[in-house]
């Protein structure tokens, strides 16, 4: 048996389905479309498993967006792989006529139909009501009422789907597509049938007075206020932004420490050898790779949950789409460009808010410009090799500028880019806003808990293979080379140790240095280098530029192993060390400024992140944007870094 | 007149519609010819503005709500 469940965006639809499926659920795709399908199962009143499909939220049958296609598509198409045996119609019986539109359209596609009535409460308070068994009598289908919220009226339909329902005997309306303008001829189909639903309803809703002094409409002129309005939004984003900025910290931390931890005991008991390697080196830290992110999601994913569920998100759209709109951009955009600072991957995850496809496609795009937490350790070090302690005015400390300037050039970038994307990414598809504002409500936890548990879900499983495949290659590229290059190199050393009686503490930071520079990623770095010498990079900023490819952060650890730095952890060394480092024609400092500004802005542009390709392929569901975003943004990076070079050198 | 010259406050009955392909949505969403539309408030800068149609309400931008005809 399956069934869907359908109704209009706000009619409580997701909460029955995580009311009927708990934790039986999963997130797949809808073939040839880049729609999220919500799937779940479970036991009806006899015990049989009852599969579940939560459609995408729709006004009508009318498609105007690839979701509400999705709906239609399924419902009509007998052939369908998803096409149910029941559907569910949720109606909101605050406004019954418009939600009964829907129903009434899946009415008439011959699918036996169960109208469960939610929201009953909010009806009552209102002092109006609504009379079920007319209802039922009037509609011919069985009516159920529900409380999505509290789970009232589950076991009922558990109960109904046991039973054998036939389809709806008669058919309301066709549409006879008469007139040869299908706008028209469902415009005319869409307003008899509202006809319709007036004479049905009369005599059922009663509506004794119109009260219109809720607590939305007390609370509204405060969140759109030109002043208060943008006060509360700043003040929530920079909750969202320091929660996902240091909250995330500490268990990012422990994820960290035990993944290391774990690496090292294994290590230990393990023997020496290719598969202790593969498990230490590439599998396990690649893994934490992917843990390591889940903080963040986590924490992202509840306060959007709570926006979303408080009905605030509509009022960030509302205050913010005529500024978004002039960069091709959204309102909701908004909360996925902010995020995106502290980091892209659960930025970019959450710009499913966004119900236009070519504006979320546009905010997935540009995202990674906006300065992330892990190009903050590559601006520190580079910063202090390059930019001196200086005062502006006597108060302006001049490293902060640039740091400060940095983030700002990526917010600026991320809105360039967006302005000129906009000019070439064309869907067909007319951006509206019309959007329901729903009133205020509390948030429902459990489906906050759900949905944060499936965006989790959906991360490690997804893009976490990318991610991880991603790692065992570098991890590969950096620990084998090719032939006897490693172990004829560290011979060399071992040689020179002997001669020069260097500590066993020495040795090793050359050894790993002679390592990393004669593997395929030392090679690859060699290879490249004619290409990046323009930039002022030499072979060995070429390796690191190619490990950090995994994640912006490891420029430093990489840079601090080939020059033979030792311990990473401590910056002030990695500092000194890389000060002294000279250009072998000039005989002046290797990092100097040109280096370094031409550095900071190819970190600044280039994609350099796995985890962000990986997210950006899962949210766009193939390969071609992710391809684009990385050709686009590495040749942003490398010619505003020649720029920078060739000017300042 | 169309609905984005409403005044906040003002109720007025809608007769019809200018966009073929919005006025659906439109229809969709409750703004059905004889229900009273009226402003609750206008965003900070001008646009978009927030109206209440059929027992609820709905934010649409101004050109958007320009594409409903009022009396």
């Amino acid at each position: 048996m399956k069934i869907a469940l359908a109704g209009n965006p706000n009619s409580g639809k997701s909460s029955l389905f995580n009311q009927l499926t708990g934790m039986n659920q999963k997130v797949g795709n809808f073939p040839g479309v880049t729609v999220d399908k919500k799937s779940g199962f479970f036991k009806d009143a006899k015990g049989e498993t009852v599969q579940v499909i939560d459609l995408p939220g729709t006004y009508s049958l009318y498609p105007k967006s690839e979701e509400e296609e999705v709906v239609r598509e399924v419902l009509t198409n007998k052939e369908h792989p998803e096409h149910p045996d029941l559907v569910i119609a949720i109606v909101d019986a605050t406004n019954i006529k418009r939600n009964l539109l829907l129903f009434s359209q899946i009415h008439d596609l011959g699918i036996p139909i169960i109208l469960a009535l939610n929201m009953m409460d909010l009806v009552r308070k209102r002092k109006r009501s609504i009379d079920n068994i007319l209802l039922n009598s009037r509609f011919n289908v069985p009516v159920i009422e529900i409380n999505a919220r509290t789970g009232i009226g589950i076991q009922e339909i558990k109960n109904l789907v046991t039973l054998p329902l036939a389809a709806p005997d008669r058919i309301y309306f066709e549409n006879t597509g008469s007139s040869g303008n299908p706008d028209h001829d469902q415009r005319v189909e869409t307003l008899e049938r509202y006809k319709f639903l007036d004479e049905k309803l009369k005599g059922i809703v009663h509506d004794p007075e119109k009260i219109n002094t809720t607590l939305t409409r007390k609370l509204d002129p405060y969140f759109t206020h030109r002043i208060w309005g943008y006060g509360i939004l700043l003040a929530l984003l920079f909750i969202v932004f320091q929660a996902i900025f240091s909250w995330a910290e500490w268990p990012m931390d422990l994820i960290d420490g035990s993944f290391q931890q774990f690496s090292s005991w294994l290590a230990d008991i393990l023997p020496p050898g290719i598969v202790a390697n593969l498990l230490t080196e590439g599998i396990i830290p690649g893994i934490g790779g992917i843990v390591i992110f889940i903080p963040q999601i986590a924490i992202l994913f509840a306060f959007i949950g709570i926006l979303e569920e408080t009905g605030y998100m509509s009022r960030v759209v509302f205050l913010m789409d005529k500024i978004m709109a002039i960069f091709g951009l959204n309102g909701r955009s908004v909360v996925p460009l902010i995020s995106g600072v502290a980091c892209a991957v659960p930025a970019i995850m959450a710009t499913r808010t966004i119900s236009s496809k070519r504006d979320r496609l546009i905010t997935i795009l540009v995202t990674p410009f906006m300065s992330c937490s892990a190009r903050l350790p590559v601006y520190t070090i580079l910063i202090a090799l390059v930019i001196p302690d200086e005062l502006i005015f006597g108060v302006i400390n001049l490293k902060g500028l640039v740091l400060f300037s940095l983030y700002i050039l990526g917010f600026l970038a991320a809105l360039i880019a967006s302005l000129i994307i906009k000019q070439f990414v064309k869907t067909g598809e007319k951006s509206y806003l019309v959007m329901e504002m729903p009133s205020f409500k509390m948030p429902r936890w459990t489906n906050l808990s759900l949905s944060i548990l499936e965006k989790t879900r959906t991360f490690v499983t997804e893009a976490g293979k990318i991610i991880l495949s991603i790692s065992i290659v570098l991890w590969f590229a950096a620990s084998y080379g090719p032939g006897t290059a490693i172990t004829e190199s560290q011979k060399a050393v071992n040689q020179l140790a002997a001669e020069n009686q260097w500590s066993e503490e020495m040795t090793q930071v050359k050894l790993d240095a002679a390592k990393l520079q004669s593997s395929y990623a030392g090679h690859f770095g060699k290879f490249i280098e004619p290409a990046i010498a323009p930039l002022g990079y030499d072979w060995k900023i070429g390796i690191a530029l190619i490990s950090s490819f995994a994640a912006r952060e490891v420029f430093v650890g990489t840079i601090a192993t080939i020059y033979s730095v030792g311990e990473t952890s401590d910056e002030l060394s990695i500092k000194e060390k890389l000060a002294k480092e000279v250009h072998p024609d000039t005989g002046e400092p290797r990092f100097n400024l040109a280096v370094g500004i031409s550095l900071m802005l190819f970190y600044a542009f280039a994609m350099q992140c796995m985890s962000t390709i990986a997210v950006v392929y899962r949210e766009t569901k193939g390969w071609k944007w992710p391809m684009i975003q990385l050709a686009f943004m590495t040749t942003l990076a490398y010619v505003s870094a020649l720029i920078a070079y060739q000017v300042l050198r | 007149m169309n609905a984005s010259e409403l005044k906040i406050g003002e109720s007025r009955e809608i007769i019809g519609f200018s966009d073929d392909v919005l006025s659906l949505k439109l229809i969709e969403m409750g703004c059905l010819p004889g229900n009273q539309i009226s402003l609750n408030y206008i965003a900070p800068l001008g646009d978009p503005v927030c109206v209440h149609v059929e027992g609820y309400d709905l934010s649409l931008r101004k050109s958007e709500a320009a594409s409903i005809i009022i009396q």
